[in-house]
């Protein structure tokens, strides 16, 4: 008999010591793994904790109800000792609708909230259009919100009842048939223009009869003459009917059938609502034109590439202020005496050139991050210059180039906050100086400040995460 | 037996224009020539009519005029006899002034913070992450005006330092009593020299030879410092040693300026609270602290980014081949990691720097005049002339766009990868 041993159950597992795992793992790897990072996280702590102490009393002894500086530290002189800082967020209350419509009539309020919540249902189809579900919960949510807020603002019973049940009925299409739901996007800048200037409903009606002629001009034309031509005629066709024909027919209907929305001057409007206003027309209006720019960029003909060139390059060296400046000031120098433009128009013109020329340098980087191949497979297939472009080319460079044209988005919608150098009242300078000139509220300068940055703030973040979220979903590739 | 078909020679037809790819290019652009010219002759047509309604003409003899207003901040020499055109050179400077200052605080406080985004320790990255968010995602306007504000209505009084009874001062300068942070602007020390070298003075300009003078020796030091590093770098090559060099270069780098200042009886001229207000010293006003400020913590975020997706871009395996190699991973950074991320970072870090001297622009939020401050805005207003004066300032403003982008693309040039 040999006393040969043979094990014949395994030992259990043990856990690891106890500094490998958990809690104690984590804290060693990642706070304590050398003696630079020991100073680093102290140092981190202890700024995290200083800025804490500092604001943290400051925030917590915040008042949210009363009419004056004064009265906000009277009140937290009560209630938290003599020497106690604290916000006095009673001026975002007082001033509130300030702060979101700038001067626009308060008997109108209805009119901006309906247009915000049509711009997130327009929004829908374009955004999330693959997911339904996505798309259902943000109908919902806009719905829910449009029929509180609106509850909110003064307005006719009977006209809140049509909205909410537009809203809903709006919900009931885009989770039935969401696609149905693009014909609102297509609407939505007309209505928009309606709804925010008031006036006759005829005006936007005969714009939109031009976009159509153009439409059918380009669809009749297109088989027989070209891309190029059938465009050309038909935005031939539509200029003269804006110019010659719309404005008779839209007075004459006026006068046959009146009508309209209480008109409102440019001048009323102010705060988020015309940073939006400006936003979301200068970006709508800016990437196509930036695509245009950058094909001509990457044009071979000579002239179209030098002038795309020499657009871009100019439009990129100079500041956006001299830009707006150039709005207010010397663009009236440039057109026919009699013509008196909008400034919101202007600046809008302006800021959408300017920020045409960034996106056409980042569709022109994605441009040229597509291999050679796409194109000549493109040519090989017989398809003409704007079928390629259309089916192989543009896709792929749009989507390497979202990270970009998203950041220049963001950066254009920062930087609505300059029109206030034009005389526009945007809510960061114009309304808080407004406010701050206010002898109620004489000598507060953090919390408008943080109410204004913090929206800014959300709006901006908002578009970036969804940047990511589009980057995912577009990636087709497996590494 | 099959054969081509030869196609039947055709002449030209006027179809042909538009069907035929050979010549549609050229009718595409004359048709845009055509427009184009079009369209400059309405707008030039327009700004004559326009003109000659409003009694004006396009004229930029105003630059020669009596400017008659004051800037604060002068780099060089200026009052308000002088010239509208000087006013703009003042201005231009300021613009430059500012620029150059936000271009390298930013890019030191970028790196710094895009290398510490990176960290492996947790909290520093996250804190890093919540400041480059917190900054990219507000407008810059905010950041200016938040710091003017906080400036102008925070920091004391001149009159809190006064000391009371007891000898205490309700406030303190800062930095053993060399700074000193009012209300009103910052004060700080004031370089001077005793025995400075005379002055150029010519009607139009005033050169400070001193200053020049001392440039000029640093520069070479630099250089001179450089050779003997080439050389160092030469001798290691052949005999595997390098000599010792820290201190010769300590020495080349700071005794000939250092000599040459004490020569001239250089020292500080601290601002001292005298009466009501501070006297002596560089009063620096907020408008440009400010600006500095904001543009610097604004663009540093950016900045941050720039670094962090650079040094992303680097293949792991570089990283872990320096550290097969023993090094040290600060080592790792300096030697392997930074200088391939350049190559990434540099093309990126120009239209930064382009961003920022444009932005500049920004400082009429806080009136500070800067080239749009005086050209386009009080010699704008004075002289009523709108044209011109956009015009011109446009036009130096893409002067120096393209001059800052020229720089850097032969700075990307020189340290681009060298592939045959």
């Amino acid at each position: 008999m040999s006393d040969t041993f043979i094990r014949t159950a395994m030992l259990p597992p043990q856990l690891p010591p106890v500094t490998e795992r958990g809690a104690v793992k984590w804290v060693r790897e990642n706070l304590f793994s050398s003696w630079l990072n020991a100073g680093l996280t102290v140092l981190g702590v202890a700024a995290v904790t200083y800025l804490v102490w500092l604001s943290l009393p400051w925030l917590i002894h915040g008042v949210w109800n009363g009419n004056s500086l004064n009265e906000c530290r009277a009140s937290i002189a009560a209630n938290f000792g003599p020497d106690a800082g604290g916000a006095c967020w009673a001026m975002i209350h007082a001033r509130w609708y300030q702060f979101i419509y700038g001067f626009y009539p308060p008997e109108l309020y209805w009119r901006p909230v309906l247009t915000a919540a049509l711009m997130f249902v327009a929004l829908t189809p374009i955004l999330f259009s693959d997911n339904r579900r996505v798309a259902a919960i943000m109908l919902a949510a806009v719905a829910v919100l449009t029929i509180l807020a609106l509850a909110l603002v003064q307005m006719p019973a009977w006209l809140f009842v049509l909205c909410s049940l537009g809203m809903t009925g709006l919900f009931y299409i885009g989770t039935e048939a969401p696609g149905r739901l693009i014909w609102v996007s297509l609407l939505y800048p007309f209505l928009t223009f309606w709804l925010l200037w008031g006036g006759s409903v005829w005006t936007p009606i005969m714009a939109l009869a031009g976009f159509v002629l153009l439409a059918q001009c380009y669809s009749l034309l297109n088989a027989r003459l070209g891309v190029v031509l059938a465009t050309a005629i038909g935005i031939v066709a539509a200029c003269l009917w804006w110019l010659l024909v719309g404005g008779i027919v839209a007075a004459s209907a006026q006068a046959l059938l009146p009508f309209g929305l209480v008109p409102v001057e440019s001048d009323r409007f102010g705060g988020f609502l015309l940073s939006f206003v400006i936003g979301v027309s200068s970006i709508a209006i800016s990437l196509p034109i930036g695509i245009l720019l950058a094909l001509g960029r990457q044009s071979n003909m000579f002239l179209i590439h030098t002038l795309s060139v020499g657009f871009i390059e100019f439009i990129r060296g100079v500041p956006l202020i001299t830009m707006l400046f150039t709005a207010s000031l010397l663009l009236q120098y440039f057109l026919p005496p009699q013509v008196q433009f909008d400034l919101i128009l202007r600046v809008v013109i302006l800021v959408t050139f300017f920020s045409a020329a960034y996106n056409a340098e980042v569709i022109r980087g994605g441009l040229a991050a597509l291999p050679r191949g796409q194109f000549e497979a493109a040519d090989a297939l017989g398809l003409d210059y704007w079928q390629a472009q259309r089916l192989i080319v543009m896709p792929q460079a749009l989507k390497v180039s979202i990270p970009g044209i998203v950041s220049t988005f963001i950066g254009l919608f920062k930087d609505t906050t300059l029109v206030t150098f034009v005389g526009l009242q945007e809510p960061l300078r114009g309304i808080t100086t407004i406010v701050r000139a206010d002898i109620n509220w004489k000598g507060i300068y953090w919390e408008p400040y943080i109410f204004v940055g913090a929206i800014f703030f959300a709006a901006c973040f908002g578009m970036s995460r969804y940047s990511l979220y589009l980057e995912r979903k577009l990636k087709t590739d497996h590494h | 037996m099959a054969m081509a078909v030869e196609t039947p020679k055709q002449g030209f037809r006027l179809g042909m224009l538009l069907y035929d790819t050979r010549y549609r290019a050229v009718t595409i652009q004359v048709i845009v020539l055509i427009l184009f010219v079009l369209v400059l002759g309405w707008l030039a047509d327009n700004v004559r009519s326009n003109l000659a309604l409003k009694g004006k003409d396009i004229d930029f003899s105003f630059l020669w005029r009596r400017a008659g207003y004051d800037i604060d901040q002068q780099l060089i020499p200026y009052n308000n006899d002088m010239t509208h055109g000087r006013a703009v050179i003042i201005g231009l400077l300021n613009t430059l002034l500012v620029a150059f200052l936000g271009c390298i605080l930013s890019t030191i406080l970028g790196v710094f913070l895009g290398v510490l985004r990176l960290s492996k320790n947790w909290i520093v990255s996250r804190l890093v992450g919540v400041y480059v968010e917190m900054f990219r995602n507000v407008p810059l306007l905010l950041w200016i005006i938040l710091v003017y504000v906080v400036f102008s209505e925070v920091m004391p009084t001149p009159r809190d330092f006064k000391p009371i009874a007891d000898g205490t001062a309700k406030a303190h300068m800062w930095l053993w009593d060399s700074v000193a942070v009012t209300n009103r602007g910052t004060n700080i020390p004031l370089p001077l020299l005793d025995h400075p070298l005379p002055r150029i003075e010519t009607s139009f300009l005033s050169l400070n030879t001193s200053a020049i003078f001392v440039l000029i020796l640093v520069g070479l030091s630099i250089w001179v410092n450089r050779v003997l590093l080439r050389r160092a770098k030469v001798v290691q090559e052949a005999t595997g040693v390098r000599p010792v060099t820290w201190w010769k270069s300590l020495v080349l780098l700071l005794l000939p300026t250092v000599a040459v200042l004490i020569l001239m009886g250089f020292h500080l001229e601290y601002p001292v609270f005298e009466g009501f207000n501070f006297h002596g010293g560089l009063n620096v006003a907020h408008a440009f602290t400010s600006l500095t400020i904001a543009l610097t913590l604004y663009y540093a975020s950016v900045t941050a980014e720039i670094v962090r997706s650079g040094i992303q871009a680097i293949s792991r395996g570089q990283s872990e081949a320096a550290f097969a190699l023993g090094l040290r991973p600060g080592r790792t950074l300096a030697l392997i990691i930074l200088p391939q991320a350049l190559r990434v970072i540099i093309p990126p870090m120009i239209s930064q720097f382009l961003s920022l001297t444009k932005d500049t622009s920004l400082g009429i939020a806080v009136s500070y005049l800067d080239l749009r401050g005086t050209l386009g805005g009080i010699t704008l207003n004075q002289t009523g002339r709108e044209l011109e004066c956009m015009l011109l300032m446009m036009l130096i403003y893409l002067c120096i766009s393209l001059i800052v982008s020229a720089i850097m693309n032969a700075y990307n040039t020189s340290v681009k990868l060298k592939e045959r």
